[in-house]
Parts: structure tokens; sequence; C-alpha cells
């Protein structure tokens, strides 16, 4: 049976909510075998958190050289974990770092590399959305093995209920994959909101909020969403550069988005249309966002926002 | 996009919005270094590959400020995949003599940003990517950025030679001067065939490729929605969509 391997996300501490989607991935065409690369004395801690995923196998890479020495002393680490496991392919959720890893170990290992896939599939090709989302690629890597990359979200995570098996696995990093050194790590500023990559719902504001967010936050606390934003309220500097949804910010693509006093320009367009479900309020009938709207209210977001809440904490109630 | 591949003739060649900060960064480490001297002690190149159309993307960086330019133009390379971009690239850059190199992190239409990562892996450098600061001590031999995505803020630092790639917050690029643009038009940018840098042409382009495309569409457009006027009950009505489609 294939093995297909998988690094598994995590911050040192909590692992990402990737690894079980990456997991349910690597099932299409194998067996789903997690690497975890983490700091001495860490990995069983971050190997429990899994329970509960299709994961079959664990490798458990514990070395304090890979968080000092960044990015090649990962790639280092995993290359040694493809050549011991010989792996069908290699599954690496998308990220700024994700890619990173992904494209250095496709060259040391000579395979091919594909980046932001949305759909892996079992004769190992994949589905990309290109371009801002305006056009579908299938694509597969024809030589060594494959390196993909996929988006976060792209999949419900499958259950399981027999835990994977755990092994620990010995690395060394050589000299050449040491030339970088990492002195400080700060974790990046946290709401109590989930992240915009990896959120089911997104709703983001632009240039009708006149730099007053809260009515859009309030909505994403109750649904649970992720707040994003357009250019045009980033470079207001009413909303953090991290949360920008967009052609040169985030490309996000939740279950729904709900786009609020933004109009659509391509810019934007280009980082959210690929969303299962398009909510749109704006106070311009001809803003460009409504044609691709699968719901839009020509309106004020400060009058359809707050009532909308009100409605479902009601219906819920 | 044709035949599954980007259709670059079609476009424009014009130099990448994001590129623009790596060579304005490149131009704020090297003038103070430079100041004072009879003939500058340190150079900025720019390394491309494209048609020949792209030396006008170059002439625009060498008209912020940068001394030269290498474009690598060869018919052969048309398809190339990431692999065989940074192989190109790595070539020229190591033929060049080189202490850092300067990226954007990604180009706005592949949109990939692992180039300057293969980069680094293909030259044996050291990376220091989505740097949000830079610090290059010429001295020392040793650079310093703050690294930024969304996994946080890390310190980190190597010496050199390092593949540096940068990210848009870091600076606000110059727009060219009337007197750069004149000056860059007797800059020189020398376009080499894949010949020229030793790389033979079964390594690039489409039959190099070590990834295909088996299939591109354009996204079929999206079912035509509904929009409605908020006469007061919009936000019921909103509230009403998305529990019976059950979203939320």
């Amino acid at each position: 049976m294939a093995n297909i391997l998988f690094l598994v996300d995590h911050d040192g501490s909590k692992v990402a909510k990737t690894p079980g989607e990456l997991a349910t991935f690597a099932k299409r065409a194998g067996s789903a075998i997690g690497v975890i690369l983490a700091n001495n004395g860490a990995g069983d801690a971050l190997a429990a958190q899994l329970s509960g995923t299709e994961i079959d196998r664990l490798i458990v890479v514990e070395n304090d050289e890979i968080s000092k020495h960044g990015i090649a002393a990962a790639v280092s680490a995993l290359a040694q974990v493809v050549a011991k496991e010989k792996p069908e392919a290699l599954l690496v959720a998308s990220s700024a770092r994700g890619k990173e890893i992904a494209g250095r170990l496709a060259l040391r290992i000579a395979g091919g590399v594909i980046t932001d896939a949305t759909d892996f599939r079992s004769d190992l090709s994949t589905t990309q959305s290109v371009f801002g989302g305006s056009f579908t690629v299938n694509a597969k890597v024809k030589v060594g093995t494959p390196v993909i990359t996929i988006r976060p979200s792209s999949i419900e995570a499958g259950v399981a209920s027999a835990a994977a098996s755990i092994e620990k696995f010995e690395v060394s990093i050589e000299a050449k994959d040491k030339t970088v050194t990492i002195s400080n790590s700060q974790p990046p500023v946290k709401g109590g909101r989930p992240d915009l990559t990896e959120a089911k719902i997104v709703i983001s504001g632009g240039r009708g909020t006149n730099g007053n967010f809260a009515e859009v936050e309030a909505m994403a606390d109750l649904i649970g969403a992720a707040v994003g934003a357009s250019r045009a309220a980033t470079d207001a500097g009413w909303y953090p550069h991290t949360h920008q949804v967009g052609q040169t910010g985030k490309t996000v693509s939740p279950q729904l988005y709900i786009a609020c006093g933004i109009s659509g320009a391509i810019q934007h367009r280009a980082g959210m249309q690929t969303s299962k479900t398009i909510v749109a309020i704006n106070k311009d009938p001809e803003a460009p966002i409504f044609d691709l709207a699968d719901f839009g209210v020509v309106g004020d977001l400060f009058a359809v926002l707050p009532q909308a809440r009100e409605a479902l904490k009601a219906k819920r109630a | 996009m044709v035949n599954g591949r980007l259709d670059r003739e079609s476009v424009d060649a014009v130099l990448n919005d994001l590129d623009e900060y790596a060579i304005e960064e490149a131009l704020r480490i090297v003038e103070p270094l430079n100041e004072g001297k009879e003939s500058p002690e340190h150079t900025i190149t720019l390394i491309s590959m494209g048609p020949e159309r792209t030396t006008e993307a170059i002439r625009k960086g060498l008209s912020m400020g940068a001394d030269g330019g290498v474009l690598v133009s060869d018919p052969a390379l048309a398809g190339s995949d990431a692999v065989a971009t940074a192989k190109v690239l790595s070539k020229v850059i190591q033929d060049g003599g080189f202490d850092l190199v300067f990226c954007g992190t990604e180009s706005t239409d592949a949109r990939m940003s692992v180039i300057p990562a293969m980069l680094a892996e293909s030259l044996g450098w050291a990376q220091l990517t989505f740097a949000g600061s830079v610090k290059v001590h010429a001295g020392a031999k040793s650079v310093e950025i703050a690294r930024m995505t969304e996994s946080g803020v890390e310190t980190m630092s190597a010496a050199f030679p390092c593949v540096v790639s940068v990210i848009e917050k870091i600076n606000e690029p110059r727009y060219p001067s009337f007197k750069g643009i004149m000056a860059a038009k007797k800059k020189p940018i020398d376009t080499k065939a894949l010949a020229d840098i030793g790389v033979s042409s079964g390594e690039v382009g489409t039959t190099g490729a070590w990834s295909e495309v088996l299939e591109a569409q354009p996204r079929p457009p999206r079912d035509k929605g509904v929009k409605l006027e908020d006469s007061g009950d919009g936000g019921t009505k909103l509230a009403d969509y998305l529990l019976e489609k059950r979203l939320v």
C-alpha cells in the first residue's frame, strides 16, 4: 500500500488544525504517516493532540536544532525521513513556512513541487485554483517524489477511533543547514478569533466601515468567524495588514465569506472568490462585489449587521 | 492561459510590484556604504528571466538606481516550472560573485512564493526570507532580519552569502527621478541565452518541468445570486438566509 507522508504543523506546543485534513487527503492514496518535527521532549505532547484523526503512523523527530536553525534544518530532517520511508508523496499545509519547506525539499529529493492545491486524489494528482481563482488547474508531478502543499480548510478532516502508532526517529542536521540562527521567536498576536486562512467563516470590512470595525467584529464573534479587511481598510490603518484579504494579502477560501462595505475590486476578489458561499453588504447597488455574491444586501452595514445579529440570536435562543 | 501554460506573451512585461520593495531595500543598504566614495564599492545587479521584453522591467529598476542587469532569455525557457526557474537564476547568481540576493516574496501572477527559498537551497546560501526589516553588517559580512509571517516574528541572522526576501511593509519604494530615468538608458543589461550560462534546454521549459498541468479551465461563473434592497428588514433576511443554508 502506498505511503503518504505529511508534515504536522504546530507552534511548539499546540498542533494546528491542518494535520487531520492532510491525513484525510493522504488516506485517499494509502496510509497516512504524519511527521512531527519538535524540540527535545516536546514530541509526545504534540502527538497526543492528534488522537481522533485518520493518521495511521506518527514519526516523531525530536531535535532542538530544527527550531534553532529554521527552514533548512527542517528540510534536512524531512529529507532523512523521506529517505527512510520512501513515500509515494509528501504533503505539507500551505503557509509561508510550509511552502518554503516544500520548495527546498523538492529540490533536495529531486521531486516536483505543486503549491496551494485544494484537492489531492488517489492518483496523486491535484487541483489548484490560480490567478486569483479565475482558473482551475489539474496538475501532477511527473518527476521524483511529489511534494505538494495543500491549502488549509480544503477538506473536512475525517475522524477515526484507532490511535496512530508512534515511533521516534533520530536525525542529524548537517552544518550546511545550520547557517541561519534564530535568536528570538514571538508568536503572532492573537485575539480569540480563528486564523484567517484556517477559518470556516470569514467576515471582512472595507472602505464602507469608515474605520469602525466594531459591527464586523461583533458579528465575527457571534458566528465564530475570522476578521478580514480590504486593502483600502488596511492601507488607511483601520485594521492590521496581517488581516488583509486580496492579491497582496491573504487568500482565503472559507465555507462562508461576508464582505461588508467592500466594493469588490479585482485586487480583493483575487483573495476570496473561491469561497463557497459569498454574502455582500454594500450601499452601492453597482458595487462589483454583487456579481460574486450568492446573497447580497444593498444597504448600510451599520443597520444590516446589528439587525442580522439580533435575528440570529433570537432564532438560536 | 494557453495549453495549460500562463500566456506571458499577451501581457506587458512590467516590474513586479513586490520586487520594487527588494530593489528599494537593496538601494537603502548600498547607498550609505557608497557615500563619499570615488567609484561605488558596492553595486546592485538586477537579474531576471523571461522574454526579451523583460528588459523594460529591468530598465525601471535601473531607473530607481540599480547599476546593471542580467536577463536570461531563451525560447526554451517557455513553460519553465519553479525548479527550472531556481536552477537558471542560481546559475547566474553563482557566476556573478554576489554576496546578497534580494527578492520580493512572490510574483503577482503565479504566486507560489517559493523561489527565494529554492534559490537558497540550490545555491547552498543562508535563507533569510519574509523580512519585515533587514540590517546588513557590511564589515562583519552578516545580515539580521525580522521574519514576519502568519506564524509570528522571528529574529534571525546569518553570514554572507544570503538570499533575502522582503515583504511589502518593509519600505516605500521610490519613484524613479527624471535623472534616474535618463541614467538608466545608459546602464548595461546583459542578455544571455541558456547556452551562455551552461544550462541545457532539456532542463528547463515544458520538457524539463517536474510537474505538468493536465487540464486548465476558467472557473465557471458563479450562479447568479439574490440581491435585495434593504428596506428595513435586510438584516433579518440575511439572518434567515444564513440559517436556512446552515451556514452559521
